[in-house]
């Protein structure tokens, strides 16, 4: 018999009342009505836990340091109560054969209903050695799991985007999931790492309604990347008046006044972090003084300085932003025109004279 | 060289042509709004991107940016409407009208003509030849240089416009939702559109220095041209 998600909690001694209040709870982080709070008491009372496959590629743990840290719900609810990590290396209990035969249990007895997870990317180079799982490439691992599953969450940006392995030259041809994987409906959940808090929402939004949640049109959930972090930002109205930190330690940076001079890429981040906030909604980089660097973000690691406005161009080969390049080019421009117009003005003399010349002989 | 439309005009009205009309009010009205349009983008967006000095005080009592912003959102809805205009009066307007938005690369001729006009510039050529609309070297760089960078900044401005007024909003449905996934990211669409002013700079700086050089140098009128509409000769030599 599968247990429901609430059995499972009561099993582990959470009262209905705190029951109720995470339903409430979830139901504010999704930005839903107070409506959908029964409505999402009534399916974790009904539905079984769907079990969640958590597969490592080429990643460096931090979107799983994130997940273990979320405060609503706790990580503590999300891994034990709301779904059934039946697979995670980093975070089960089990190892070697015994872990991954837990896999192919999950994928014959769940065929087509679990929802396989992944943190990082598979590499493509070398046949795929630079990331060996269970004595396979990693790609192996993935496209196995990912046939039977019935919806994949790309958890961070290495798997949504690539990430820094990724970074220009890519010398492992690390690759994100949607460029390996085609049949599958992907959600992208970028981030380095992404929010606790919106890792945990888009699985309880996925196991309330039974249905992705709605995505842009790169494939991420709109109720959390929607906008960006510059529209939603408690600094804006220092943006908005013209009163910005120039430097790290100077007075505007002391009044808090914005970062986008410092480089802050919030104008240019889609991301919840300026609403939801980190570490249970304690701060985020721009409260605490640094500019947005953008890691939500497609190639953030290529795009020049994470301290410049206006960034490098890595199609011009040398580091120069447009600034540097379109100065470069009028200046050149210039100095044709300017010689241009000089010997325009020598030979409009030579002929006016010419002219006069073949005039006086007439 | 006079197009033979133009030549039969002269022949209504006598052997030497001294003078046509070229440019139509709209378009006259069009070229020196749509200048304005872009000389107070490039200086606002040049310090959107580059902000002035911190100001002193408040935040409530300051709204530089917001004003700044303002300028050059309204002046870019200034120059997209300028620009429909001006596709509409194409098709309506005298065929100098049309001459901005097509270029005759099929025809062996028009080429012969680009590069007699580039042995001009070259100062291979003594005489100059008379054009009643655009020469034709002017008219390729008035299309490549003009034209599809105008083109690309509508179409990326107003991306970045839409990232702000969110889904929903016309710019967010028309650019937003698919110009930003084909960059990538937004960045590389304020990199692109931020490179894009400065070709626009390029395009002014020749089209200026060229018009009054051909003012100057050439066989008819240039920059009087865009205020009466008028071409004047100078010679009556074909």
């Amino acid at each position: 018999m599968v247990e429901t998600f609430y059995e499972v909690m009561r099993r582990q001694g959470i009262t209905r009342r705190s029951f109720l209040k995470y339903c409430s709870l979830t139901a504010a982080s999704l930005g839903l009505g107070p409506a959908f709070v029964p409505r999402i008491a009534h399916a974790m009372e009904t539905k079984p836990r769907t079990p969640v496959l958590w597969l490592h590629g080429l990643e460096c743990t931090c979107c799983s340091e994130s997940f273990i840290r979320s405060a609503h719900p706790l990580a503590k609810d999300a891994v034990l109560s709301m779904i059934s990590l039946d697979y995670d290396d980093t975070l089960m209990a089990s190892a070697g054969h015994q872990a991954e035969a837990i896999l192919e249990e999950v994928m014959t007895k769940y065929k087509g209903n679990y929802i396989l997870a992944v943190e990082g990317n598979p590499p493509l180079n070398q046949e795929g050695m630079s990331c060996i799982i269970g004595g396979k490439p990693f790609l192996d691992q993935l496209k196995h799991v990912a046939k039977d599953a019935k919806a994949i969450i790309s958890w961070g940006s290495c798997a949504s985007w690539g990430c820094v392995q990724a970074a220009k030259p890519n010398p492992t041809q690390a690759t994100p999931i949607h460029k390996v994987i085609f049949d599958k409906p992907i959600i992208k959940v970028p981030g380095c790492p992404p929010i606790a808090e919106v890792m945990t929402g888009v699985i309880t939004y996925m196991l309330t309604f039974d249905r992705l949640p709605e995505l842009d049109r790169q494939g991420r959930p709109k109720m959390f990347y929607g906008q960006r972090i510059h529209d939603k930002c408690y600094r804006r109205p220092h943006f908005d008046a013209g009163q910005f930190a120039e430097a790290w330690d100077d007075e505007g940076s002391r009044r808090g006044y914005c970062l986008y001079k410092m480089g802050c890429k919030g104008p240019t981040t889609y991301n919840a972090c300026s609403t939801v906030r980190w570490n249970g909604g304690v701060s985020f980089p721009i409260q605490s003084g640094h500019g947005c660097i953008g890691c939500s973000e497609d190639g953030f690691w290529d795009k020049g300085s994470f301290y410049d406005r206006v960034t490098d161009i890595q199609q011009f080969g040398v580091e120069a932003n447009a600034d540097q390049v379109g100065g470069a080019a009028l200046g050149v421009v210039g100095a044709a025109v300017v010689a241009h117009a000089a010997v325009s003005a020598i030979k409009q003399s030579q002929n006016k004279s010419g002219n006069d010349k073949s005039g006086n002989d007439q | 060289m006079l197009s033979s439309q133009d030549m039969q005009e002269a022949a209504a009205h006598g052997r030497s042509v001294k003078a046509v009309y070229v440019y139509e009010a709209p378009v006259r009205l069009w070229h020196w709004v749509n200048a304005l349009a872009i000389s107070v983008l490039a200086l606002s967006g040049w310090f959107i991107a580059s902000p002035l000095p911190s100001q002193p005080g408040e935040a409530s009592d300051n709204f530089l940016m917001g004003y700044i912003r303002f300028a050059h959102f309204a002046a870019g809805y200034v120059l997209l409407v300028g620009f429909i205009g001006r596709v509409y009066w194409a098709f309506v307007g005298n065929h100098h009208a049309r001459q901005l938005f097509v270029l005759p690369i099929f025809n062996g001729t028009w080429w012969k003509e680009v590069v007699f006009e580039l042995r001009w510039y070259l100062f291979l050529e003594r005489d100059p030849k008379k054009y009643v609309g655009h020469n034709p070297l002017a008219q390729f760089s008035m299309f490549t240089l003009f034209l599809t960078t105008t083109l690309f900044m509508i179409v990326t401005g107003f991306a970045l416009y839409g990232e702000g007024t969110l889904e929903g909003s016309w710019s967010h449905t028309l650019f937003t939702s698919w110009v930003i996934p084909l960059f990538g990211q937004s960045q590389d669409v304020h990199t692109w559109h931020h490179l894009g002013m400065w070709v626009m700079g390029l395009f002014v700086l020749v089209h200026v220095y060229a018009a009054i050089r051909e003012d100057i140098m050439s066989r008819q009128s240039m920059v009087s041209t865009m205020l009466s509409g008028w071409r004047l000769f100078k010679d009556d030599k074909p």
